[in-house]
């Protein structure tokens, strides 16, 4: 019969394994920065003309297909990202939608797509490593042919971006890479490439983000050069373009253009720039002219949701030392408690 | 020694051919062929998910859900094995079915969810590893704690005379397995908690903490003693068998210990955070959030006193509450308090299809059919002297 010492045995075994549960962080993990040479996007809501021939160039880059949310399937018209719509230009309308990037009685621009956080949450949360994060160019790449399709990171994401393609017996996750896949040619972000006002730039994160603050100082209203396209660092503006031995020029790994800057008045920006610190920071930036949640951008703490996920993950299981402990201390007390059934079988077995 | 006073299972023998069985069989063959509709054409030609709500009932009843009404088998086999608690020794074998049913069939239900299901080998391989993922943690730990229940529970498979070598073996190292199979469900079932963490402002102050693992935790061990006194009262009346107060009285107050240490963490982390004003704010969160610690608290009231808890009517009553306040806590956390940052075009809303509520009641047949046909073909209820005819 069990004795009160082993029952006492038994309170300190689960004892221990509730205190491993109920543990504190004992490292906790931080929120990742962006990795310093991390590439991305800076979106300038006041530049945007809504023309959306970065939706239509995203379709292409990405060999995704038509939506339609008008009768007569004429063209393109995706009304959020989906597992074929990487990037959209979603518009505000207020009132009488009077003037641009005016809160009320106005009109404004965002464009939808990754953020490509510096410390993502689908990469944290996907249980097969078919997310990833690279570690120089920071890009969030999705791999098909590990992902199992169980929409953690569906779910995860607090800006909504990797989506499931329901309508397939063999649904992909869809989401912008940042077009990783024209890298290796010289070619940047499909989006950029095409966009008329610079509203997309591509380019470092951290040049971005002095290009944000530069803007942020300006007067509104008061003329300015703005980049168009590719955003070089002031050393490769200098250098000249270099033949690859294919015919195509490059500078600096990339493809060479002109020089595409134009002067243009600078739009009323509000002193946000939306990426700069939010869940620790995003590699794509944007401004605008009106608040960030009305955009539909949420409202983010400064600390990855995924580095809280983590902390607790590592705390019970960094080495497996606690479930080992906790599986010593069980093991040790049913040592004692289980005798082998075989008297049962002797007894009552058919 | 912690069987020696009880009588030995044995099966309790009757036709495999009733209402019951028969009505298991059809809620199967439907959940069949939504299966095969849903594998050829899609997880959208059946079901309700959307971008917004990537995980539907299959993912929150069937698994989450589902996998905590099966840790009877943990939660007893704890008591028994860890405690030393041999006088509840009958109720380890049909708790420890119930469970291997429930998680052998969570376990498979998953593949049905799973978008890119042919892909589920990479979850095994260690190129694919990722262990700061929740899912990838739950995922290892369910598969091996399916095994480790099959195992613990083919003694009674293999109680012929030709299979006794076999038996023996098992029982040499049936410790550690019982050890395995009370340190993987607390590992899983704590997870299933974390899983929500990393949702972040997504999930509702109410159902969003750090305590998470520990709240899943002790809700699962303590449902766990409520299935097995919903099971063993349903069970007992359907094959008109003797009620198991003399167990179930004082195995009700252990679960009500349980209960009470749960609704202390509950209620100190809500207030801690500052989260509980949000609950008094009219919302359908708040609404449910009450229903469920209402469900979690009735109990108390319902078998508080020892005189009650002799009631079979109350202590059933109180399994199914217990029972019902786990579910809504996960229900609440997966689906009510989940709301994405993102608008969408016009809002995403989620409601399951009917093929989706047919899957989730085929699933839930198997269970009860498989359970029956164990029953009566295997040793796994203690004998009884005079059993009621079939």
């Amino acid at each position: 019969m069990g004795t009160r010492r082993d029952f006492l045995k038994g309170v300190l075994a689960s004892g221990a394994a509730a205190a491993c549960v109920a543990a504190p962080p004992a490292a906790a993990r931080e929120t990742r920065p962006r990795p310093p040479e991390a590439l991305g996007l800076l979106y300038d809501g006041t530049l945007c003309v809504g023309c959306k021939a970065c939706v239509a160039a995203c379709k292409t880059a990405n060999n995704n297909p038509a939506e339609f949310s008008t009768v007569d399937h004429l063209w393109d018209t995706p009304l959020d990202t989906s597992g074929y719509t990487f990037n959209i230009i979603k518009m505000y309308r207020n009132g009488t939608m009077d003037a641009k990037d005016q809160e009320v009685n106005g009109f404004a621009f965002m464009k939808t797509s990754c953020m490509h956080c510096g410390d993502p949450s689908c990469v944290s949360a996907c249980p097969v490593s078919a997310m990833t994060k690279d570690p120089v160019t920071g890009v969030v790449g999705y791999n098909p042919d590990k992902c199992i399709g169980c929409r953690y990171c569906v779910a995860a994401c607090p800006f909504g971006i990797p989506k499931y393609q329901y309508d397939s017996p063999t649904g992909r996750i869809g989401k912008c890479e940042l077009c990783r896949h024209r890298h290796k040619d010289g070619h940047y972000s499909a989006c950029a490439e095409v966009c008329p006002t610079g509203a997309t730039l591509f380019g470092k994160t951290s040049d971005l983000l002095a290009e944000a603050k530069r803007r942020l100082a300006m007067k509104p209203g008061e003329l300015n050069r703005f980049p168009r396209g590719h955003l070089r660092p002031a050393q490769e503006k200098a250098l000249q373009g270099k033949p690859d031995g294919k015919g195509v020029m490059m500078r600096a790994g990339w493809r060479d253009e002109p020089d595409q800057s134009y002067e243009t008045p600078a739009g009323k920006y509000l002193q946000h720039v939306y990426g700069e610190k939010e869940y620790g920071g995003t590699q794509v930036l944007k401004l605008s002219g009106v608040n960030f949640q009305k955009m539909g951008m949420p409202d983010l703490p400064p600390d990855a949701a995924a580095a809280m996920s983590e902390t607790i993950q590592h705390t019970l299981y960094g080495g497996l030392l606690m479930p080992f402990a906790v599986l010593g201390a069980m093991t040790f007390v049913a040592k004692r408690n289980v005798k082998p059934e075989d008297d049962e079988s002797g007894k009552g077995g058919n | 020694m912690a069987n020696n006073n009880h009588a030995a299972p044995a099966p309790l023998g009757g036709s495999l051919v009733n209402a019951v069985t028969l009505i298991c069989g059809v809620l199967i063959a439907i959940m069949v062929a939504v299966l095969l509709v849903r594998f050829l054409f899609g997880l959208g030609a059946v079901t309700a998910l959307n971008d917004g709500y990537p995980w539907g009932i299959w993912v929150v009843v069937d698994v989450v859900i589902g996998s905590a009404f099966a840790c009877g088998g943990f939660s007893v086999a704890m008591l028994v094995y860890i405690f030393n608690k041999g006088e509840y020794h009958p109720l380890v074998r049909p708790a420890l079915l119930a469970s291997l049913f429930g998680y052998t069939l969570a376990g498979a239900g998953v593949i049905f969810d799973l978008g890119r299901w042919w892909n589920v080998w990479h979850m095994f391989s260690p190129w694919s590893f990722n262990p700061n993922s929740v899912m990838f943690e739950v995922a290892v730990c369910i598969t091996l704690y399916i095994i480790v229940m099959w195992l613990e529970f083919a003694p009674t498979f293999l109680e012929s005379r030709e299979r006794q070598e076999t038996r023996k073996k098992l029982n040499k190292v049936m410790f550690f397995l019982i050890a395995l199979g009370t340190v993987l469900p607390m590992m899983h079932q704590s997870s299933l908690g974390t899983l929500l963490v990393v949702l972040g402002v997504q999930i509702h102050p109410l159902w969003q903490t750090p305590a998470l693992p520990l709240l899943y935790l002790l809700s699962a061990i303590t449902m766990g003693y409520a299935v097995v006194l919903f099971e063993s009262c349903l069970g007992s009346s359907a094959e008109r068998r003797r009620l198991e107060t003399h167990m179930l009285t004082p195995l009700a107050k252990i679960m009500l210990g349980f209960l009470a240490v749960f609704l202390v963490v509950r209620v100190a982390d809500l207030v801690v955070r500052g989260a509980l004003p949000k609950a008094f704010v009219p919302s359908v969160e708040a609404l449910m959030f009450w229903l469920e610690i209402l469900s979690f608290a009735a109990p108390l009231i319902l078998i508080g006193a020892e005189s009650n808890r002799r009631n079979p009517a109350r202590l059933f009553l109180a399994g199914v509450l217990l029972m019902l306040g786990g579910a809504l806590m996960r229900l609440n956390g997966y689906l009510i308090g989940y709301e994405t940052n993102i608008d969408g075009a016009g809002g995403f809303t989620y409601f399951p299809t009917l093929a989706e509520v047919l899957v989730t009641a085929g699933m839930f047949a198997i269970e009860v059919l498989g359970y029956i046909i164990i029953t009566r073909r295997f040793p796994v209820l203690p004998r009884e002297d005079v059993q009621a005819a079939h």
